[in-house]
């Protein structure tokens, strides 16, 4: 009887994260201090538009305590922070400079910064630096007529478009044409934890080191490498603890910047924690955008063309993803759908507001919104349901890999698998579709007003294009996996170590996942885009087996049997047929390799290996929204009563985790359907700078979800099928939520902005007494 | 988000407290009780006081005392307190009821209820129990005490008539018969946060009849107030859904609410309408 | 600014600090003091990551001055454990995926100790009341509600 072990891929097992977080012995980036370090404090801004006439630092640098304070003079060498792929030539002019200079274009945005020897004393002297700003009229609205953001440069900073097919064609013979004008409010990530940098020189060796970094550190340090003149390296970033990512943080912000710089000439260590209220004003927000969009159908409703044209307001500096959302937005619009035609073309427009940037699902929270609206109202228009309004137009299983010629992150858009009907009706049973029209009906007919609504989408995830990792076994047995992935709180230690223990043999719980140290590894994709499990999972079980095959062979030699025979289980080598037998532990096969160790024979030095992964294309995981909700004819406020998540993420490592990724997505997506906006008056001043005016979900709004986690569809683009998970809760809530309200209405086309807060629907409800 | 530079005085009475308050009044004294709405300020830096008198030592402060007919609540009662009180009367069943409205259990366990009074923000549970129920608001100074009205007391949002040598020491309540009905609503976006509008509403029945109603109305206007307008509608009536419907129709007209850019005058006063009519069918129950 | 003695109980030890009176009681844990798992995730008293138990109570402790601090007894987050021995509410969020980036945790988890230890046989409707006075972004809270739920059973020892 053959010996097989337990399969350690797709096992819920507990975090290897969490023993330190539980006991208070995290390190987050304030938790970090070196000896004789500074606190750096930002003078921000307080106006939204204005001519940066002068800065008077006398009297902060007369306060006990403060070391330096800096204006942009001080810091003239340096150049505006680069988008994160390198050189765009047409949009450098409008690139972000590390301290305002001649103008401020946002409130909050950096002029000066005042370095003291206690956070305290820094924000003491901070209140003493004196700005002399001309307010100048603010751009507070992207429709708005456009605006001079430098002498020739339009504050409508690119256009983009997307398209295929002969729309205008389709549009005059079609059997009948839908219309919307939808807006997605601004809204964003806002972690738990703010940002924070410490900047720190090492003269010693020469290493200037950026300790906090997070999501993409390799990225980052090439792009500070290349700003600070500095050779990658020499440059090191080191990521800790991260107290939520959510795609704002660990993009290069000034303040990274000016740690680092000061960290250089003032040599002493610089510690910069923003506080919330900078958070609320200056980390990047996101999903901004109003779209004026058209379908053209047939009788059954099938989409011959959509167009669309849309304004995205990017706030005051392009930041550094550039056009980044607004070409996702053109690329991804369509979904799991059939179109026949398509044309997109959007409005980058600068506005004097708080830069945006990516959050969860860039550009799919918004056009999951705009196009599931879109399909409710072709649905309402000829009478056909919206079940049926969108299978007629879903994409079948047997046409995959389904090409489309958009790109989406400049990848070539190519659905890899799904089977987007059968979950469909997977979902429909699960909730119980048709037994629920019915009884919502009968509330209706009792005065009651209930809806429901669904939202199908597709995600894409893992954009590589390629990763590597290191394993290496020392003599104790104990795994170190080093890769240049990223942890943003996902669970990515557990999930590479599940992979790393199922495909070496490794006792799980003796895995340590290194992640987000440069001077680890060369290279890292780091974490962003649902990815880091795709394509860093992908490479560290490339190299995992390779350990495998160099522990079995050692092994083989050392117990006098063929490697074919051996089987690895927990971190133990014994013969498949006989596990009671000899055994030999990995520990004993790491000491066998050592560079001494004669054991060794001709084989290369160590029980370690890299692995590399390449991807060519994105994977598309899939899925649906179900949500019946209930309005407050009072307040208009939505209750969600119901909710369902259907996702197949091709094949998960870690169900639990995947279902804690699906619930918490869901929470934050809830908050941009109905309550969170971040509010500017007519002066370009935030209205939402603290968390009583910034709601997020609390455990009283955010109902019960249910998750209906499916495995249909692996992808045939990576060995393990995988595809991500992290943006799936989100994308399309304000989609589904948005469906169901409008059914609770039962009035068509009324529904057209996010969030739906209690006022905007007791307006539509007010509509209909009038 | 670092506070300013402040003194700090622990006083060891309230004597004490009100000497100190007249010695600074002119450097932006303030008393730290609760502190759970001036340290936010603090942090802000929107309050920045250079003196702070911490009246938490002052044990003679944290009692609530019941003598004829009255309750008097001391300066350092907190919020849960009310939860295990023993108040008589209908006064403390209204007062636990409205109790768990206020933010939540952490800031409920060191904010207190005259710091709610002092802070006045439009929006206070508390600010509309005390002008719903006429509670009188008593201030110490190193000169005397003083007994301020609790119609004298608000004078706009966040804006009382507390002078700045003055301690708020304690608010004194009725005692409300047995059997007196009421009712408290309020709309807030999330649980916890300060209501958009808040109603509540006292009334007596006496022979079917409605007798000694009262009708506040806290975060519609910049400060809580008895609407006269719709306690007219319900005097002598027997109560009945038309009539509490009346009756918040009459208390809408009668306010003058804000507007605010995230919230429309109309919302407010249409809410004003809902909430009272709610609350006094929950009273009616 | 001059700079005021504090003495004060911290996880059963006693403490001894100068600090400025301004200095939040949040702060003087995680610079004065060294601990540095409580956190502090708006400072102005929303978000409750840096819930604290101080004489038995719950509280905000970015809301309280460290010279405030004066004779009391305080707990952190750093108490609950006992070496390799974790607190039931820490097993259980362990357990039941109630942490993800765990920045928001150790408020959950004082916050759920504190008002437990005041009330152990709160029900799941107390409990979604208590629990909505924090903030996470990371778990969307139904995880948190199960392990606080499981965490309850397993401190008034039931199986």
């Amino acid at each position: 009887m053959n010996h097989r072990p337990q399969p350690i891929i797709g096992q819920s097992l507990t975090r290897l994260e969490d023993p330190p977080l539980v006991r208070g012995k995290g390190r987050f980036a304030a938790d970090v201090n070196f000896p004789h370090q500074l606190h750096m404090r930002v003078v921000r801004s307080p106006v939204a538009h204005g001519r940066l006439r002068g800065v008077n630092v006398e009297a902060a640098l007369q306060l006990k305590g403060v070391v330096a304070v800096w204006t942009a003079q001080d810091v003239a060498d340096l150049s505006p922070i680069d988008y994160r792929e390198g050189r765009i030539e047409k949009l450098e002019p409008y690139r972000q400079p590390v301290l305002a200079r001649d103008f401020v274009r946002y409130v909050g945005e950096p002029v000066a910064v005042v370095f003291a020897v206690d956070a305290y004393v820094a924000e003491d002297g901070a209140d003493l630096v004196e700005l002399d700003i001309e307010t100048l009229q603010p751009i507070t609205d992207a429709e708005q007529a456009v605006g001079e953001f430098a002498p020739g440069l339009s504050t409508e900073a690119a256009i983009v478009t997307q398209g295929f097919g002969d729309v205008e064609g389709a549009f005059a013979s079609a059997h009948a044409v839908v219309s919307l004008d939808l807006q997605v409010g601004r809204h964003s990530g806002v972690p738990l934890e703010t940002r924070g940098a410490i900047g720190r020189y090492d003269a010693a060796r020469d290493v200037l080191e950026l300790h906090g970094a997070a999501k993409v550190p390799h990225k980052n340090r090439e792009s500070l490498a290349r700003m600070l003149g500095r050779t990658t390296t020499t440059l090191h970033l080191y990521e800790y603890h991260v107290g939520g990512g959510f795609g704002i943080r660990g993009e290069i912000y000034p303040e990274d910047i000016l740690v680092l710089v000061a960290a250089l000439r003032l040599e002493r260590p610089v510690k910069w924690i923003e506080d919330r209220r900078e958070h609320m004003m200056c980390a990047n927000q996101s999903r901004h955008q109003r779209h004026y969009v058209s379908a053209a159908v047939d009788r059954e409703g099938r989409l011959l063309a959509i167009k669309n044209e849309f304004f995205h307001d990017q706030g005051a500096y392009p930041r550094t993803h550039a056009l980044r959302i607004a070409e996702t937005t053109c690329g991804i619009l369509p979904g799991p759908y059939h179109v026949g035609a398509y044309s997109a073309l959007g409005h980058y427009r600068l506005t004097n507001k708080t830069p945006c940037a990516t959050y969860r699902a860039p550009g799919r929270y918004e056009t999951n919104f705009v196009r599931e609206r879109l399909l409710d109202a072709i649905a309402h228009k000829l009478g056909i349901s919206r079940v049926d309004v969108r299978r007629v137009n879903l994409i079948k299983k047997e046409e995959m890999p389904y090409e489309r010629p958009l790109s989406v992150l400049e990848d070539d858009v190519s659905y890899d698998s799904g089977d987007y009907e059968g979950l469909l009706d997977k979902s429909l049973q699960a909730i119980g579709w048709d037994e629920l029209q019915a009884s919502l009906k009968e509330r209706r007919a009792n005065g009651e007003i209930v809806g429901a609504g669904l939202a199908l989408f597709i995600e894409k995830s893992g954009l590589g294009p390629t990763d590597g990792a290191h394993v290496n076994v020392d003599t104790n047995g104990v795994v170190e996996v080093i890769t240049g992935g990223a942890s943003v709180g996902q669970g990515f230690e557990t999930v590479i170590g599940q992979v790393c223990a199922d495909i070496l043999g490794a006792d799980y719980r003796k895995v340590r996942v290194v992640h987000g140290q440069t001077d680890r590894i060369e290279f890292g994709i780091g974490a962003h885009a649902s990815r880091a499990t795709v394509m860093t999972a992908n490479a560290v079980a490339a190299a995992a087996a390779k350990v495998r095959a160099k522990a079995l062979d050692m092994a083989s030699e050392l117990l006098q049997t063929p490697a074919a025979d051996l089987e690895i289980e927990k971190g133990v080598i014994f013969r498949r047929d006989a596990p009671s037998g000899p055994t030999i532990t990995l520990g004993a096969v790491a000491n066998a390799l050592r560079p001494m160790a004669k054991t060794r024979g001709p084989r290369e030095p160590g029980l370690c290996s890299d692995g590399w992964f390449d991807s060519e294309h994105q994977v598309y995981p899939y899925g649906n929204q179900l949500a019946v909700v209930k309005i407050d004819p009072r307040s208009g406020a939505v209750t969600v009563e119901r909710y369902l998540i259907a996702y197949d993420v091709g094949r998960a490592i870690n169900p639990m985790l995947v279902r804690g990724q699906i619930l918490g997505g869901f929470a934050q997506g809830l908050g941009g359907a109905l309550y969170e906006e971040f509010l500017y008056d007519d002066n370009g001043e935030p209205l939402s700078v603290t968390f009583a005016d910034y709601l997020m979900p609390t455990m009283a709004e955010v109902p019960p979800v249910e998750v209906l986690l499916c495995e249909d569809a692996p992808s045939p683009r990576n060995p393990l099928g995988i595809k991500g998970a992290g943006e799936s809760g989100i994308a399309p809530v304000g989609a589904a939520i948005a469906s169901a309200v409008e059914d609770a209405l039962q009035s068509y086309g009324v529904v057209r902005q996010l969030p739906l807060t209690p006022q905007r629907i007791k307006a539509i409800l007010d509509g209909f007494k009038s | 988000m670092k506070p300013a530079p402040f003194t700090l005085h622990r006083p060891s009475d309230v004597a004490e407290a009100a000497q100190l308050l007249t010695r600074f009044a002119d450097d932006e004294v303030r008393i730290l009780a609760g502190g759970q709405s001036l340290v936010p300020m603090m942090a802000f830096r929107l309050a920045r006081p250079g003196h702070l008198i911490d009246i938490n030592g002052l044990g003679e402060l944290a009692q609530i005392t019941q003598s004829d007919g009255a309750i008097e609540i001391g300066a350092l009662v907190r919020h849960n307190d009310i939860a295990s009180a023993e108040i008589e009367g209908a006064t403390g069943a209204l007062l636990k009821k409205v109790m768990p409205n206020i933010a939540h259990h952490p800031i409920r366990a060191r904010g207190t209820i005259c710091g709610s009074l002092a802070h006045a923000d439009p929006s206070s549970e508390w600010c509309l129990s005390a002008a719903t129920l006429d509670a009188v608001l008593l201030a110490r100074s190193a000169t005397g005490k003083r007994e301020i009205a609790a119609r004298d007391w608000f004078t706009g949002a966040m804006s009382t008539s507390l002078q700045a040598d003055e301690l708020l020491t304690g608010v004194r309540l009725p005692v409300l018969p047995e059997g007196t009905r009421f009712g408290f609503q309020e709309f807030s976006r999330r649980k916890g946060d300060f209501a958009i509008c808040a109603a509540l509403v006292v009334f007596e029945i006496h022979y079917g009849v409605i007798e000694e109603a009262r009708i506040g109305i806290g975060g519609a206007e910049d400060h809580p107030r008895r609407i006269a307008e719709g306690e007219a509608v319900l005097k002598g009536q027997r109560p009945s859904a038309e009539l509490f419907a009346r009756a918040g129709a009459a208390v809408a007209a009668a306010l003058d609410p804000m507007e605010d850019h995230s919230t429309k005058a109309a919302y407010r006063r249409d809410l004003a309408c809902d909430l009272v009519e709610g609350a006094l069918q929950e009273a009616a129950r | 600014m001059s700079k005021i003695a504090v003495s004060f109980t911290l996880n059963g030890r006693k403490v001894e600090v100068e600090v400025e009176p301004r200095r939040t009681l949040a702060d003087v844990i995680r610079d004065d003091c060294g601990l540095t798992g409580t956190h502090t995730g708006c400072e102005h008293g929303v978000c409750g990551a840096c819930t604290i138990i101080v004489n038995g109570q719950t509280v905000r402790s970015c809301l309280m001055f460290g010279a405030q601090a004066e004779g009391a007894e305080i707990r952190t987050v750093e108490s609950l454990s006992a070496g390799d021995t974790l607190h039931p509410l820490q097993e259980a969020f362990v357990q039941h995926h109630g942490l993800q980036c765990g920045f928001c945790t150790p408020g959950f988890l004082m916050l759920a100790c504190g008002t437990l230890e005041a009330n152990p046989q709160m029900d799941e409707e107390e409990m979604r009341d208590i629990l909505s006075s924090n903030l996470c972004r990371c778990t969307g809270y139904e995880n948190i509600l199960k392990a606080v739920k499981d965490g309850a059973e397993r401190m008034r020892g039931e199986p």
